[in-house]
């Protein structure tokens, strides 16, 4: 899940920091680095087909940023705020589910 | 001034520290031995074996390992501790930027060493003063008991402005020299530094943070805004509890420049630390003599106290700045501060430069006089020898 | 989100989540993916230590942070150090330290922070008996500061200091066996782990929370960007090097050894496998490669025989 628990105060914190500095750089919005949204730096990106995939987890589990969390199914979803396009979901995929294509946008 | 009892005790100045230590209350202390540091971790080491203190006492592997140990206690809600000399105090260099860029009030014990080549174990403040951009506070006792008020000083002026502190005694004419010290009964001393409420804390889980992330060049710039105001807001702070713990138990810190019979002098002699216990000696003999001299004995060289030399810079024709230390290139440390403390005032007496005692070489109420007697005539224009005098060489 | 039951049985990883996307390792990266792993086995209850590496720079600019846990920088060589007084207060103020429901103190530092620089930190830290879990994650070289080689480098391996070129200037030193410094303290629990295994890597975090005193794991983890390889090839990766018995997975507990599946299950595969994948490797010979390949085979030899001896 690619989602901060703390997403509601980002923006609040944000300014607040602008206009007055922690001392100690001390950063208090944990998971606060999804305000990067790390998928514009995609190449390829995974296309899933959900037909062919077993629910292993194998993708959610090997994923760095992570970019993928579990629909109410249990199938991945993909978080293309995030997915950086690494393929590694792809190359772990033990059926094929998901190919790496060319980022279209 | 309360009535209390204080308990004497002949102590050398190492074992004063230890004991503030220990009546501060610390609760982490890491440290690595060196002489003349080390009768002050022996001695704590002898209060955890007692049971007279329960600390934590971390046996590190180097002095950038202590300093690294009191960040990481520091930052987890503790009041740490540590004590180092010269080479020990350089080699934690690195890590004392760390302290003050964390915001962290550890406080620490130099005894003021000698930097090698050749081996020197004897008195000399090069060693701190090298370390004077380094964020901490510095404090320079001139006793014994100014070596026991100044630890406890320093934990409640760092734990106001989120700074580490430097407790600064020399080497063997302090650390090893036994002297009377009136230390204060422990209720007491916890009424006048009460337990630590630090700036965060890594044992609080409620709402989880990072300390010391990158600082891209749109942030960095204000964090050290926040550290240069906090050491200008600690020149207050210092002389509030200074005036306290005067209150308290009788011994007025108030003034970051202790002032001595400098009232009507015509000169007076700079100084920091034991050096100035001589000089206060010198001073009587040269009264007596004729001489109307004083002495100012710098306590807290950071953050330096420029208004109150400024107060005292008006009132004399001359200041002569003795520096048991030297920044090669240029001058005595004291000396270069001086005048950049007094530059584009309007006190404008003559300043002199004496380097003495360099690697603990005796100077003596004999060598004051003659330092006086330097000044004098360059007061009055004579013939005087260069503006920065290596007062002891030997010639030829 | 609710997590079904038929998931909670499949994924053998807690679902819990403590480190965030946004983050900005590049593609495919081992390392952030360990630390991924490391919070989702020790939860919120810890304080993470990280030296200068890339995870300095995983870990978010102020004032963002991509851990949901505490953490705090500090300098290069010091992460023994910093976790030993991070323990000490912890225990000065009567916290609980390690164990089920302990303070996690965590150390999480690269193969030069460890090895090289933080050497003398890291034996001080284990020597000294503190309840803390030391992480090295191995990506075989100085990546933060452009890929310089470190001890941790292997036999034959392009790095921008060992460039190859006209003389043939690659790394020429054989890998440091870190563990076995570490092991060489008598240390009550080490392991090596892998990013492809993380429940292997899972359970050796748990074994090092349970085990009082210092515990040490050394994490392979794959760097694409120092190891000029694919990124989707990251997992493979980590899969090879213990297939080929490169970086064998192993335990140290109480003084006996025990290798790990699936270290346990086969012959090593050629070295081979593991170095055409990557282009740090592309220079070696074929010399280079086959005195590559009997070091490895020989350091497997040995472990075997401590696992025999010592098991
Ligand atoms: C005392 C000191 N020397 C050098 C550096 C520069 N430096 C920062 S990170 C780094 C390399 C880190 O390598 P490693 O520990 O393997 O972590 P990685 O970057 O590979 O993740 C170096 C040399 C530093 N920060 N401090
Ligand atoms: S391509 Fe990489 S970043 Fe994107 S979902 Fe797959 S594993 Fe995650
Ligand atoms: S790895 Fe493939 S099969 Fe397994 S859950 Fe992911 S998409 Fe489905
Ligand atoms: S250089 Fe390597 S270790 Fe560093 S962030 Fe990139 S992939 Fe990760
Ligand atoms: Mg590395």
């Amino acid at each position: 899940m690619a989602e901060s628990p703390f997403k509601e105060d980002i923006e609040r914190v944000q300014k607040e920091y602008s206009e007055k500095m922690t001392l100690g750089a001390v950063a208090v919005i944990p998971g606060s680095s999804v305000v990067n949204k790390t998928g514009s730096w995609r190449v390829f990106m995974p296309e899933f087909n959900k037909d062919k995939c077993v629910r292993c987890f194998l993708c959610y589990i090997y994923c760095p940023e992570p970019a993928i969390y579990l629909d109410e199914e249990n199938y991945p979803v993909f978080d293309y705020d995030y997915c950086k396009g690494c393929g590694i979901c792809a190359n772990e995929c033990p059926t094929k589910a998901i190919v790496m294509v060319r980022e279209t946008k | 001034m309360s009535g209390y009892e204080p308990i004497r005790k002949v102590i050398s100045g190492n074992y004063a520290a230890a004991y503030a230590a220990r009546d501060a209350r610390v609760q982490v202390v890491a440290a690595y031995p060196i002489t003349p540091q080390t009768s002050i971790i022996e001695k704590i080491a002898e209060f955890i074996a007692n049971g007279e203190a329960d600390i934590q006492y971390v046996p590190v592997e180097s002095e950038h390992s202590a300093m690294a140990a009191c960040i990481g206690a520091s930052a987890t809600g503790a009041r740490a501790f540590t004590a180092t000399s010269a080479q020990g105090l350089a080699l934690m260099h690195e890590m004392l930027h760390w302290a003050s860029g964390a915001r962290l009030p550890i406080v620490m014990v130099d005894v003021n060493r000698a930097m090698a080549p050749p081996w020197s174990v004897w008195d000399d403040q090069t060693d701190s003063l090298a370390q004077r951009d380094t964020g901490w506070m510095q404090f320079y006792a001139e006793n014994n008991q100014e070596v026991y008020d100044g630890v406890l000083m320093a934990f409640k002026v760092a734990e106001q402005v989120n700074l580490p502190a430097m407790v600064v005694e020399s080497a063997f004419i302090l650390s090893h020299t036994y002297d009377v010290v009136e230390m204060i009964p422990q209720k007491l001393v916890d009424e006048f530094l009460p337990p630590r409420e630090p700036l965060y804390d890594l044992a609080d889980f409620s709402r989880p943070f990072s300390v010391g992330a990158l600082g891209t060049p749109d942030d960095y710039y204000e964090f050290r805004y926040k550290i240069a105001r906090a050491m200008e807001d600690a020149v207050k702070v210092i002389r509030d509890v200074g005036k306290e713990f005067g209150e308290r138990f009788g011994r007025d810190y108030g003034s970051m420049i202790e002032l001595y019979r400098t009232e009507d002098a015509d000169f007076v002699f700079l100084g920091l630390g034991s050096l100035m216990g001589t000089v206060k000696q010198a001073v009587d003999v040269l009264r007596e003599e004729g001489y109307r001299v004083g002495a100012a004995k710098v306590r807290w060289f950071r953050p330096f106290p420029k208004r109150e030399l400024y107060e005292l810079a008006k009132t004399v024709d001359g200041i002569a700045v003795l520096d048991r230390n030297y920044s090669f290139g240029m001058e005595g440390i004291l000396f270069t501060e001086t005048k950049a403390a007094l530059y584009g005032t309007d006190a404008h007496p003559l300043v002199r430069n004496y380097i003495v005692g360099l690697g603990g070489r005796d100077f003596t109420v004999k060598d004051i006089r003659n330092v006086a007697s330097d000044m004098m005539k360059a007061m009055e224009g004579g013939e005087t020898s260069e503006e920065i005098l290596w007062y002891h060489l030997k010639r030829g | 989100m609710e997590v079904p039951d038929e998931i909670k049985k499949r994924l053998t990883l807690p679902f819990e989540e403590h480190f965030y996307a946004g983050h900005t390792a590049c593609q495919g990266c081992g390392a952030s993916l360990g630390l991924r792993y490391v919070l989702k086995a020790y939860g919120r209850k810890t304080i993470v230590v990280i030296p200068a590496c890339c995870s300095t720079i995983i870990a978010g600019a102020w004032p963002y942070s991509t851990l949901d846990a505490n953490l705090f920088h500090t300098a290069f060589e010091t992460t023994g150090a910093v976790i030993s007084g991070v323990e000490a207060a912890l225990k000065a103020r009567g916290i609980k330290v390690k164990g089920e429901d302990g303070v996690m103190v965590v150390g999480w530092a690269g193969d030069g922070g460890t090895a090289d620089i933080g050497l003398q930190a890291l034996s001080g830290f284990i020597e000294r008996g503190h309840d803390a879990v030391y992480i090295m994650y191995d990506n075989e070289a100085y990546m933060n500061t452009g890929i310089q080689r470190s001890s941790s480098t292997p036999y034959g391996a392009w790095t921008t200091n060992t460039p190859g070129g006209k003389r043939h200037f690659l790394e020429r030193r054989h890998k440091k066996k870190v563990i076995d410094i570490v092991i060489a303290h008598r240390i009550p629990y080490a392991a090596t782990a892998s990013d492809a295994y993380p429940e292997d890597f899972l359970r050796k975090l748990k074994k090092a929370q349970k085990t009082p005193g210092p515990s040490f794991i050394q994490l392979f983890a794959p760097c694409p960007t120092g190891w000029r390889s694919p990124t989707d090839k990251s997992i493979e990766l980590a899969r090879l090097a213990v297939q080929t018995a490169y970086f064998p997975l192993f335990e140290y507990e109480n003084g006996r050894y025990r290798i790990n599946m699936p270290s346990t299950k086969k012959d090593p595969k050629p070295i081979e496998e593991f170095l055409k994948l990557q282009g740090r490797f592309k220079y070696m010979t074929k010399e280079d490669v086959e005195t590559l390949q009997s070091w490895v085979l020989a350091e497997w030899e040995r472990l075997k025989k401590l696992a025999e001896v010592f098991g």
